[in-house]
């Protein structure tokens, strides 16, 4: 919440990533992919399955590094991890052997706080996020949207300037998806943080974002950048979707990232066209 | 059935019982009837062997007696063996598998962690390690009596190196399969690479481990044993070694069950710990075997 963390501008500038496959095969998974996001922006990506959304969050973390090209982060080119970075796995990502409450307090641990004061802060967020009454359970007895709720707590304990998040909702029914976007929103609003947002759902993404960026099928490029102008806070994601700047909107990304996924389907099997089916 | 009947039944029942009464009842008899079963077994095989030795069908010098055994062990624990008290006998075997479990386990979750943790380190000394462990180990006993000598060290060590293997590969392995993405998320929350290995690597080798653990146990005691075996001044194994140098069969058949109770005990133990230590897993589901 200080001034110092609230920088946390992201910038790509002309980056690919290529990974060398088990069989020795070079494979291009981003490509001359440049964009920005401002300290305190709220990011979607959406693209097609297997373009390189989650690699652009990798790279961001500083888990891997850019084959060319170069990603800063609040101004300093990315090597090895990037600090004040929280990040949300596609995958579950909790210890299942620790309770709940020894999850989302290990941030704090390991950022030097006393066991003590690690689980007090811990039990402000489970409260926060309303699993107070589970911070004993392991993360295998609670429902899926509990499990995000205790993720999304652990990332955000360390009030990170950039928040990174692969698809974290995805798992989720729609009615719980939608409750955790608010709740999400609400969280976001009290440290606005950056964050990098990745979806398939393009709803979700101009419901919650500032700015949603359209990937290309693989090699993944930036295809093209939208501005969402509805305004803050936002509000019931069930509110918004039915105003006509926000259909329009959706109207437009559809359209765009439509071409893509047909693109990346008909690769995916094979050329063949879309809906045919053999004998 | 009748039991699904609207009808009033013709004969008034008292109160029928249901269904998990019924069930419960059932598990009961079968419970009492497979101990039956076990009991029945256990006296048919001893009092034919009884009965087998009375009647000189089988040689008692060879073969033993049940009521000889029990004679021998009833000797031994009132007026001990040639080289002490039997509990001491007994006690120092305990001592020497417990100690050679501690030490095997310890160095083999240790070297298998780094080893897993550092690939340079793996490749540097893979070969090596599958070269000591291609060597029938118990011929490692012969070399340890030699350096240590007849006292207890010897047959730590031989118990020490069995269990060492067991729980390496595992340890190893277990470091080997670690879910990525945890040691990612883990790092990004800022954990060093000890605490990375405290908080997952080793947390998530432990069900392997664990699993490794019945094996490793089994083969301390088998480590202690053939270490007295082959040259001791007090144990178990030094006890059937001389039944057998004095043809004496109901000491053997008496120093096996001693053994095999321990390694029992020893077992039932194991479970209590891996209950414990593996708490936070949900139903136990399949878990990667122990290696041998
Ligand atoms: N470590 C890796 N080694 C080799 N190839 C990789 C690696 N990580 C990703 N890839 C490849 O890079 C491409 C992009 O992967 P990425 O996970 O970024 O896609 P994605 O857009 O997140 O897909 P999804 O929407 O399905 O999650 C894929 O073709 C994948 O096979
Ligand atoms: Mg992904």
């Amino acid at each position: 919440m200080s001034g110092a963390s609230r920088q946390g501008g992201i910038s790509f500038t002309s980056v690919t990533k290529r990974f060398v496959n088990p069989k020795g095969e070079v494979m291009t998974a981003i490509r001359d992919v440049a964009f920005t996001v401002e300290p305190g922006q709220f990011c979607a990506i959406v693209g097609p399955t297997g373009c390189g959304k989650s690699t652009t969050l990798t790279l961001t973390a500083g888990l891997d590094s850019p084959s060319e090209g170069s990603v800063r982060v609040s101004g300093q080119t990315v090597d090895g991890l990037t600090r004040n970075v929280s990040f949300m796995f596609q995958a579950d990502a909790l210890l299942p052997w620790k309770s709940v409450l020894a999850n989302v307090s290990l941030g704090p641990l390991f950022r030097g706080y006393s066991r003590a004061d690690a689980q007090a802060k811990a039990r402000d967020w489970l409260r926060t996020v309303g699993l107070s009454a589970f911070e004993s359970h392991y993360p295998h007895q609670l429902s899926g949207g509990m499990r995000k709720r205790a993720s999304m707590a652990a990332a955000l304990i360390n009030e990170p300037a950039i928040l990174l998040m692969d698809e974290p909702f995805s798992a989720l029914d729609v009615q719980t998806r939608s409750i955790m976007s608010n709740e999400l929103l609400q969280l976001w609003e009290r440290t606005r943080p950056s964050v990098m947002f990745v979806t398939h759902d393009i709803e979700e993404a101009i419901a919650l974002a500032d700015k949603v960026i359209v990937m290309t099928a693989g090699p993944a490029t930036v295809k093209a950048v939208y501005d969402v102008d509805l305004p803050r806070p936002r509000g019931p994601v069930q509110e918004i979707r039915f105003e006509p700047a926000f259909l329009e909107l959706q109207r437009r990304i559809w359209s765009a990232l439509r071409e893509e996924v047909e693109h990346a389907y008909q690769r995916s099997t094979g050329g063949a066209p879309a809906g045919r089916s053999e004998p | 059935m009748s039991e699904n009947q609207p009808l009033p039944s013709p004969r008034p029942t008292p109160a029928a019982p249901s269904i998990a009464e019924i069930n419960r009842a059932r598990a009961r008899r079968r419970r009492q009837a497979v101990l039956f079963g076990r009991v029945a077994v256990l006296v048919v095989v001893l009092g034919a062997w009884q009965l087998g030795t009375a009647l000189k069908w089988i040689d008692p010098f060879f073969f033993g007696s049940p009521l000889g055994i029990v004679l021998r062990l009833a000797y031994w624990f009132t007026h001990g063996t040639a080289y002490g008290s039997f509990w001491f006998q007994i006690w120092t075997t305990i001592e020497e598998a417990l100690l050679g479990f501690i030490v095997g386990v310890l160095s083999g979750v240790v070297v298998g962690v780094l080893l897993g943790e550092v690939p340079f380190l793996a490749d540097v000394a893979g070969p090596y390690i599958k070269v000591v462990n291609a060597l029938p180990r118990i011929v490692l006993g012969s070399i340890f009596v030699m350096w240590l000598g007849l006292g207890l060290a010897s047959k730590v060590m031989l118990a020490a190196v069995l269990v060492f293997f067991v729980v390496f590969f595992n340890a190893f392995e277990g470091v080997r399969s670690v879910d990525r993405n945890l040691v990612a998320n883990i790092r990004i929350l800022g954990a060093s690479r000890l605490q990375v290995v405290r908080h997952v690597i080793v947390p998530s080798a432990m069900s392997w481990i664990i699993a490794s653990l019945h094996v490793a146990l089994g083969f301390a005691i088998i480590g202690a044993i053939v270490g007295e075996f082959l040259g001791a001044q007090h144990g178990l194994g030094l006890v059937i070694a001389t039944a057998q140098n004095t043809f004496d069969a109901n000491g053997v058949f008496g120093a096996m069950l001693v053994i095999g109770l321990l390694a029992l005990s020893a077992e039932a133990l194991m479970a209590q710990v891996e209950k414990r230590l593996l708490a936070w897993r949900p139903a136990p589901a399949g878990e990667p075997a122990g290696r041998a």
